[in-house]
């Protein structure tokens, strides 16, 4: 089990602060969220942790290894994964196709053994596509594995964006809104494998999302961000009655 | 009886799945899609793992007598449970996976469950929804661990990999016996409850033998032979006595292959990957069938619609032949030969249904159009008629004797009279011996060795069963003339511009009909013919549309088999009947009494012919609790007898 914790970051464009000295410890096996208004620095914070930016300062450590300048590829060699909030699928490929991509690289042979698919070749695809077939069946996706993503609804393709992430074996999973521009139906299903990810897999969660019912349900810990900085964190209930992050949320009354 | 003509019928399950083994038992009798993949199980397996269910529900203190509950969707293990229990004397049940707590929780305490197998965390959660109220679950078995990480602690749960482990080591200190057990049951024990749906609170569970079953597979296939090399599709409720009927009769006694689907979702996927040799289902599946074939074409390109019309109508010309069992003119034969080769044979391949020799439809009555559809296409789409007290089956069509009206004759070996009331009965080795617990349920079903199946029907010159309704449907006229108002609208109801109807005549002189327009295809028929119109009510009031109403009612008057069915006065209502308005039933079916106090003033009228027309308040009820009233005025028109 590894542990994330980020010390004293802050994020700057030109004079625009988007992080200010954030500090975050991100527990193992829980589900930790991030909340804030628009604009507080939520993705920016999730970015600097998978390597798309890199802090202007501070620090990003897991266990061991250093991810304040890791790109991306190294970020998600060391077990972090991510959904994105806008799908970031290929959407002329089936969901399979998708899945299969993702573990590219865990598919290690050489070009002789791909050409004849023979020896290990073989066999490496074949563990391949039954470690893709579990996670299909864990996000329950069979009746769309061979359909092209992009026919698909919105809610399925953002079950497949989560399921590609799992397809990683992560150990820490980031998902940037995966509820968000769903109807109440499809809520409670991702809501139901975000708790069977976090129980199941046995995967950290870190969960950056604005619908606070489910936030203030499934979380356990919980940071809250305003304009780039930090404003407070605790369980859900300490934070629900936090007066600065009702402020932060609410505004001041006229 | 005849019973002892086939050998097989002297046979229980467990000791039939046994007779499998040791006939073809590297033959796969079974498969799964699971991950992607169809996975095998031969009769070998499968025994084996009956036998680990058998010896494990023992080890749990399962007693002969006792009865299982499954609940869950079509995957092996309900059989490997189910004939597992069968096989030590005790009792399987299955319940539908939609049943809500509180209803499992009655089912439960009235059959004596004591074991439950669910398939997954969705079924266990009921459970723990009345926990409380069903003391006498000693154990919960599950095989699908998902989500119920926290449920291990608590030992009510088993999953069902320790309930194998518990059979193989009991199998591993005595090896012979799971044999002694098998060989300890009869033929005409009860096996398995299955429910019926009670049209009032519970339902009752039907005492299956193990002979009822296997019967039902022999003479089903004594008209429709199988081979062993024959597959079929399982994706029937369990809990379903069709359902059943195959997994426990059909495919013991001939041997085809069952195949599960990965999930209910997948099934008609997995339909196309397996290529089906015949298939069951309600109207319900072959009417969803049907509306994909459309849209295929809908969607293809202007060349194959092109042909699609014109084969389907070289198509439909040659069902008709082919139903029948006529011979077809030369001509028609090479045209439909060409319609099958280059469209209809690749059209059904899609849908899976190519390998397809026979399909079954039951449980409720199919639209005549239907059928002549699927015969056009190859597909030899044949009526079934039964109900779960006789094991589903007591009459169907045979191959080319195939009529959309009728149920088709007795399966071999059942005898059926009408009785002098005009209800159907039935006697076969496939009758229950009754309900569980239930004797004056089961007075009332069985006389005399006759099943009575509370329909009413009669038998036409060639011997093909007609069902009118249920006995408690049926009505008489102010003669005593009987007749069924739902068979009648049924009929009426093949006008596509007609949507609903009630017909009335009890203890009356003649019929008479109120009518409710579809609005859709009415709609667009006005459209086309330049009527203009603005709500649904002012569509009904069109002159235009009564006289193509009357007509409708005059071809229906035509082709009448009784002279009272004749339909003497109709009108057309303003308004559609409707659920919210407490016009219909959830199920669609209409509540004629309350209908007919509802529309009270109309009805009267109807049945006086001086009343031409009627001013009437049209009360409309919204959603928001509004209500508002419009006068309108509904004409009554009288049909002259021809």
């Amino acid at each position: 089990m590894k542990s994330l914790q980020v010390s004293n970051v802050s994020l700057i464009f030109g004079g625009i602060h988007a992080l200010s000295n954030i500090n975050l410890a991100i527990q193992s096996g829980q589900i930790t969220s991030i909340i804030g208004p628009n604009g507080a620095g939520k993705t920016s914070l999730l970015n600097c942790i998978s390597g798309f930016y890199h802090p202007t300062r501070g620090n990003i450590q897991l266990d061991d290894h250093d991810l304040t300048h890791a790109s991306p590829h190294q970020v998600s060699k060391w077990g972090i994964a991510r959904a994105f909030q806008n799908l970031e699928l290929f959407s002329n490929m089936t969901v399979l196709e998708n899945l299969l991509l993702a573990r590219h690289k865990n598919l290690k042979y050489n070009i002789f053994q791909a050409l004849l698919y023979f020896g290990k070749a073989a066999r490496v695809e074949a563990e391949n596509r039954q470690f893709v077939e579990e996670i299909i069946d864990f996000m329950e996706l069979e009746p769309y594995r061979k359909k092209i993503v992009g026919n698909l609804g919105y809610g399925i393709q953002k079950r497949v964006e989560v399921a590609r992430a799992l397809t990683l074996a992560p150990d820490i999973l980031l998902l940037d809104e995966p509820i968000a521009g769903m109807n109440v139906e499809e809520k409670e299903d991702i809501v139901r494998f975000i708790i069977d990810i976090k129980q199941e897999l046995k995967t950290t969660i870190v969960l950056v999302e604005h619908d606070l019912g489910v936030v203030m349900d499934i979380s356990d810990h919980i940071y809250v961000l305003d304009f780039g900085e930090l404003i407070g964190d605790g369980p859900p209930d300490e934070i629900a009655s936090n007066p600065k992050v009702i402020q932060a949320y609410i505004g001041d009354e006229l | 009886m005849k019973s002892d003509q086939n050998p097989l019928l002297n046979y229980t399950i467990p000791q039939l799945l046994r007779w499998r083994v040791q006939h073809s038992g590297d033959k796969v009798a079974i498969r799964e899609k699971d991950y992607g993949r169809w996975i095998c199980f031969t009769w070998n397996d499968y025994y084996d793992f009956v036998r680990k269910c058998a010896l494990g529900l023992k080890e749990l203190l399962l007693k002969t007598k006792d009865t299982i509950a499954i609940i869950g969707d079509n995957i092996p293990e309900l059989l490997f449970i189910s004939i597992g229990a069968q096989s030590i004397g005790a009792i399987s049940s299955a319940l539908y996976q939609t049943s809500l707590p509180e209803e499992i929780a009655a089912i439960i305490n009235y059959m004596d469950v004591k074991i439950v197998f669910c398939d997954d965390q969705e079924q266990v959660d009921k459970l723990i929804a009345v926990r409380a109220q069903i003391p006498g679950v000693r154990k919960v078995i599950y095989e699908d661990s998902r989500g119920m990480r926290s449920y291990q602690s608590d030992d009510w749960f088993m999953h069902i990999d320790a309930l194998y482990k518990l059979g193989e080591t009991a199998h591993q200190k005595n090896s012979e016996l799971f044999d002694q057990l098998i060989n300890s049951g009869k033929p005409d024990d009860v096996c398995h409850l299955c429910l019926t749906s009670g049209t009032t609170g519970l339902p009752k569970g039907t005492m299956m033998t193990h002979r009822n079953y296997i019967n039902m597979g022999i003479q089903i296939t004594t008209v429709d032979p199988l081979a062993e090399t024959d597959e079929y599709v399982s994706f029937l409720p369990f809990a379903w006595i069709g359902e059943q009927m195959n997994s426990f009769g059909v495919a013991m006694a001939t041997g085809i292959t069952i195949n599960f689907p990965e999930s209910v979702e997948t099934a008609m996927e997995d339909l196309k990957e397996i290529g089906p040799h015949f298939m069951f289902g309600a109207p319900r599946i072959y009417e969803n069938i049907r509306a994909q074939i459309w849209l295929k074409i809908d969607e293809s390109y202007w060349l194959n619609r092109f042909l699609y019309r014109f084969f389907s109508r070289v198509g439909n010309r040659a069902a008709t032949y082919n139903m029948s069992g006529q011979k077809m003119p030369l001509f028609l034969k090479l045209g439909n030969w060409i319609g099958k080769s280059i469209l209809f044979r690749p059209l059904i391949n899609q849908i899976g249904l190519l390998r397809l020799r026979r399909a079954y439809t039951g449980g409720a009555a199919l639209g005549p159009e239907l059928f002549t559809f699927y015969q056009a296409l190859g597909v030899n789409l044949k009526q079934i008629y039964g109900q779960t007290e006789i094991t589903g089956i007591a009459y169907m069509h045979r191959d080319g004797d195939i009529r959309p009206d009728t149920v088709g004759k007795p399966l071999p070996g059942t005898e059926c009279k009408i009785s002098e009331e005009g209800e159907i009965l039935s006697r076969s080795p496939s009758v229950s011996p009754g309900y569980y617990k239930l004797p004056d349920e089961t007075n009332k079903l069985i006389k005399n060795g006759w099943l009575h199946s509370g329909d009413a029907g009669y038998i036409d010159d060639s011997g093909h069963l007609i069902i009118i309704d249920r006995m408690s449907d049926v009505m008489q006229t102010g003669r005593n003339e009987m007749f069924s108002p739902m068979f009648l609208e049924n009929k009426l109801k093949f006008s596509p511009y007609i949507k609903e109807a009630v017909i009335f005549g009890n203890q009356q002189d003649y019929l008479a009909a109120l009518i409710n327009i579809d609005p859709i295809i009415m709609g667009k028929w006005a459209e086309d013919n330049q009527i203009s119109y603005t709500t649904y009510m002012d569509l009904s009031g069109k002159p235009e549309v009564a006289t193509l109403i009357k007509n409708e009612i005059e071809t229906f008057n035509k082709h009448i088999d009784k002279k009272y069915y004749f339909i003497k006065r109709f009108a057309i209502l303003y308004k559609l009947l409707d659920v919210d308005d407490g016009e219909l039933t959830k199920t669609g079916k209409i509540r004629r009494k309350f209908v007919m106090e509802k529309y009270q003033d109309l009805y009267k009228s109807l049945y006086d012919e001086t009343i031409q027309s009627k001013k009437v308040m049209a009360k409309f009820n919204y959603q928001d609790g509004q209500v508002s009233e419009i006068e309108t005025d509904i004409i009554f028109y009288t049909m002259k007898s021809s």
